[in-house]
């Protein structure tokens, strides 16, 4: 893994009032980004159009696709060019990507989306908000895989988490999700951005060694093969088919074991290097929120009141959805009476935390199908119920 | 005595081809392969770095020559490697990209994707190898299907208007369109050649006979009858009018170079205009100093 | 001024046949302008007939089976001899 200090050319250092589809957009540049395709979507439009506005004085490309289709699959191609790529869409354009987040999953490709959520289904409320893609963002390709997935929870933290998505997406040569939503997407707060040399960037994991030798698929220590780029003569061959070590297709169940269980175990077995979380007076808690994005912002209030009241109540903001922190969850599950999981959807992670709690604490979900965010005060009768 | 066994001469194929996958998957007297060669052999005469090169493929029968030649190649999902070959090209402008695919899969499912590219004038080549059929699912009707024709998803004959490529893809805004059946091999390979040449979107229509499937079903006889067949009914119109291209049922094949002209490229473009409207400032992208 | 003629002769080629890789579909011998293949009588391992040369001699190098095979299964070298001889333009 080889770090550097961030190019100065994208860092627009200094302290600004940005919303958070912007901060994306710097977040990208920041990050490295000099290939950004997209197709306009409310409320993630900002983003791009951030982009096309900066990126003639920093030096690459935006391009405008013609569907969101076309952006994901620009862009992995595009990431085997050689660049470090980003995208950013919505619910609708999300689903267009589906297939494709496959095939840059089985390429291996490193590539960074931003989800800018909306509510659903279908066309669903373009103009307000929802978290209602969150079980789309692991499981909306078909087939076993694994991706990373983070959510900010405001303006500043688009543009970090886009820094860590990128990062991420490089050392582990796999899509990276930043799964905000239009609350924060369109919120307006004061965002830093350090100078460049602050900033810490993962290279790409080049390989180094004899051209002769390379293997695309082949299972470095950290289990993340070296990748090359297009054009430097190593002659190498991907596909979006099952596939050995040398990239080519062997379509049996043996080689499709291999090459799924790797995909999986990349991530699964490096779940402790990734995940992030936030947790607060979790120690002699009896509830625990679990809460993500935006609504953890509202959950504050909500357990600020019932700290007030005397409930012993603690926090743990998922900065990581994805992989879930399994483990975590268990441990907690066996010394708490209950969670407490809000979210702006009919309860996808609440069923995850369920799942990692194995019965041995209930959870309460508090659930929308989005257009608000939660009032604190829904939060906070849930909390009482819980420790009932 | 000729020596019938190769042992001591390369194959001058070895070059081009990843020969640890032959023999590939394609149907004996398929045209598929014969095309490869012909790329391979214009490769050759257009003196092109190799290592430059990359090949974007879709899915299909078709689509699996990626898999078969030795440069950086792609073998990406269905209708989607011109926007794959979008990205390469932009994200490494000296890359020399050709994608290499089927009607299906260029035409039909990535018909979106073909028009915008030819519209933005993108700087890569585009071999469409046109079989008439949805070969590798079965030999379903594609939007390349003459009309009359039988397929296994038109059982009582294809009462589809068909595209006409040329003409689609010239005024969409293509620089380079020609088409020839796959045994016009040395003006295949010219046309590859010329298009490798070129900066701008290129477009190589090849008629290339299925023998498995459209063959069969049409009782057009085997791999050799359809290629000659195809050939005798050619008729090569250099320059002609693409409205008047269209293809009939077993009927005459116009074939030739029908378009070939100059015009700034995506790049070409972005850096003139953003360089005049934004001056010094403009960081110009993927120029050599 | 003397016109030597002498360099004329058409070229010759070695013919070499991967019949392993070869699957029958008959296109080097029809479109071969010499009739210098056939088809044989023998299988190859997968079952199909390989093509053999019949008419050696024949052979002007002009590469048309080479080009036209889509199995890569079949080329044609210069004869060394023969070297210095003008270019063949018999390739369709
Ligand atoms: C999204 C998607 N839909 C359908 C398919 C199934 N499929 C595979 S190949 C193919 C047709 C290919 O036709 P064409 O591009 O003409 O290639 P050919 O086999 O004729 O050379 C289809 C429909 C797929 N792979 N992906
Ligand atoms: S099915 Fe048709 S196109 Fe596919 S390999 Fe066989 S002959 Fe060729
Ligand atoms: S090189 Fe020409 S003449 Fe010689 S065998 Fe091949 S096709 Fe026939
Ligand atoms: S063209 Fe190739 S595959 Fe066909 S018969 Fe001749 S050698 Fe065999
Ligand atoms: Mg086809």
């Amino acid at each position: 893994m080889r770090k550097v200090k961030a190019d100065p050319k994208g860092v627009l250092t200094g302290a600004h009032y940005l919303d958070g589809d912007f901060a994306i957009a710097e977040g990208g540049l920041a990050a490295g980004c000099r290939f950004f395709a997209g197709y306009p979507i409310t409320p993630s439009t900002e983003t791009a159009e951030r982009f096309s506005e900066r990126i003639p004085f920093v030096g690459g490309i935006f391009i405008q696709m013609e569907d969101e289709i076309a952006s994901i699959t620009a862009l992995i191609g595009a990431s085997w060019g050689g660049q470090k790529v980003m995208t950013v869409t919505s619910g609708p354009g999300f689903s267009l990507m589906q297939e494709n987040i496959g095939l840059a999953v089985m390429m291996e490709t490193p590539l960074v989306i931003a989800n800018v959520q909306r509510g659903g289904p279908s066309t669903g409320l373009p103009t307000l908000t929802g978290q209602s893609d969150m079980m789309q963002a692991k499981f909306g390709s078909h087939g076993d895989y694994e991706i990373i997935a983070l959510s900010p929870d405001s303006p500043q933290e688009c543009f970090d988490l886009t820094i860590k998505a990128f990062n991420l997406a490089e050392t582990f040569r796999v899509p990276v999700f930043v799964m905000t939503d239009e609350c924060v997407g369109h919120m307006h707060e004061k965002v830093i951005i350090p100078p460049a040399d602050e900033i810490e960037i993962i290279e790409r994991k080049w390989y180094q060694g004899p051209k002769d030798k390379y293997l695309p698929y082949k299972p470095d220590k950290d289990l993340v093969p070296f990748m090359v780029k297009a054009g430097d003569g190593y002659r190498f061959h991907t596909t979006g088919l099952t596939h050995d070590e040398r990239g080519y297709p062997v379509l049996n169940a043996e080689v499709q074991d291999w090459c799924v269980h790797h995909l999986v175990d990349k991530i699964r077995k490096n779940a402790h290097k990734i995940i992030e979380l936030q947790e607060d007076q979790i120690d002699n808690a009896e509830v625990v929120v679990v809460s993500y994005g935006i609504t953890s912002r509202v959950a504050i209030r909500a357990v600020q009141l019932a700290r007030k009241a005397g409930i012993k109540v603690g926090t743990m903001r998922m900065i990581t959805v994805w992989p879930f922190p399994e483990k975590r969850i268990k441990e907690l599950a066996g010394k708490i009476k209950a969670f407490v999981v809000p979210e702006i959807n009919l309860g996808q992670i609440g069923r995850e935390v369920e799942r990692c709690a194995f019965g041995q604490a209930p959870v309460i979900g508090v659930t929308h199908c989005g257009g608000w965010v939660h009032d604190p005060e829904d939060i906070l009768k849930a909390i009482k119920e819980a420790v009932r | 005595m000729s020596r019938e066994e190769l042992a001591e001469e390369k194959n001058p194929m070895e070059d081009f081809l990843r020969m640890d996958r032959i023999p590939h998957i394609w149907c004996p007297g398929c045209g598929i392969g014969t095309v490869v060669t012909s790329f391979a052999d214009a490769l050759k005469k257009s003196e092109l770095d190799l290592d430059k090169v990359a090949v974007v493929s879709g899915i299909g029968c078709t689509g699996r020559v990626a898999g078969y030649v030795k440069f950086d190649s792609f073998h990406t999902t269905h209708g989607r490697a011109i926007p794959f070959a979008t990205g390469l090209k932009l994200a490494n402008p000296e890359l020399k990209v050709v994608v290499f695919s089927g009607d299906g899969d260029i035409v039909g499912i990535g018909g979106n994707h073909l028009i915008h590219a030819a519209r933005r004038n993108m700087d890569i080549v585009v071999i469409c190898v046109n079989n008439f059929n949805y070969a590798m699912t079965g030999g379903q009707v594609a939007a390349t299907s003459p009309m009359g024709a039988n397929l296994s998803t038109a059982p009582y004959g294809n009462f589809e208007y068909p595209f006409n490529l040329p003409y689609l893809v010239e005024t969409c805004g293509a620089t380079y369109v020609a088409r020839w059946t796959s045994l016009h091999i040395r003006r295949v390979t010219k046309s590859i050649q010329e298009a490798l040449a070129k900066r701008g979107f290129s477009f190589i229509e090849v008629i290339t006979p299925c023998v498995t499937l459209y063959a069969r079903r049409n009782r057009l006889g085997d791999g050799l009858n359809l290629l000659k067949y195809y050939y005798d009914q050619s008729e090569i119109q250099h320059g002609a009018d693409t409205r008047t291209v269209g293809i009939d049922y077993q009927g005459k094949l116009i074939v030739g170079k029908f378009v070939d002209k100059e015009k700034p490229t995506f790049l070409d473009g972005m850096n003139t205009h953003l360089q005049k409207v934004l001056g010094e400032k403009y960081v110009p992208y993927g120029v050599k100093p | 001024m003397t016109i030597r003629f002498g360099n004329l002769r058409p070229k010759k080629g070695n013919i070499h046949i991967n019949k392993e890789r070869c699957k029958g579909c008959g296109f080097c011998v029809e479109f071969c302008p010499r009739d210098v293949l056939e088809l044989s009588e023998e299988f190859n391992k997968k079952g199909y007939h390989p093509p053999r040369v019949v008419k050696a001699d024949e052979c002007i190098y002009c590469q048309l089976c080479e080009a036209i095979c889509p199995e890569f299964a079949i080329f044609v070298t210069l004869k060394k001899e023969e070297e210095k001889g003008e270019e063949s333009e018999s390739r369709p």
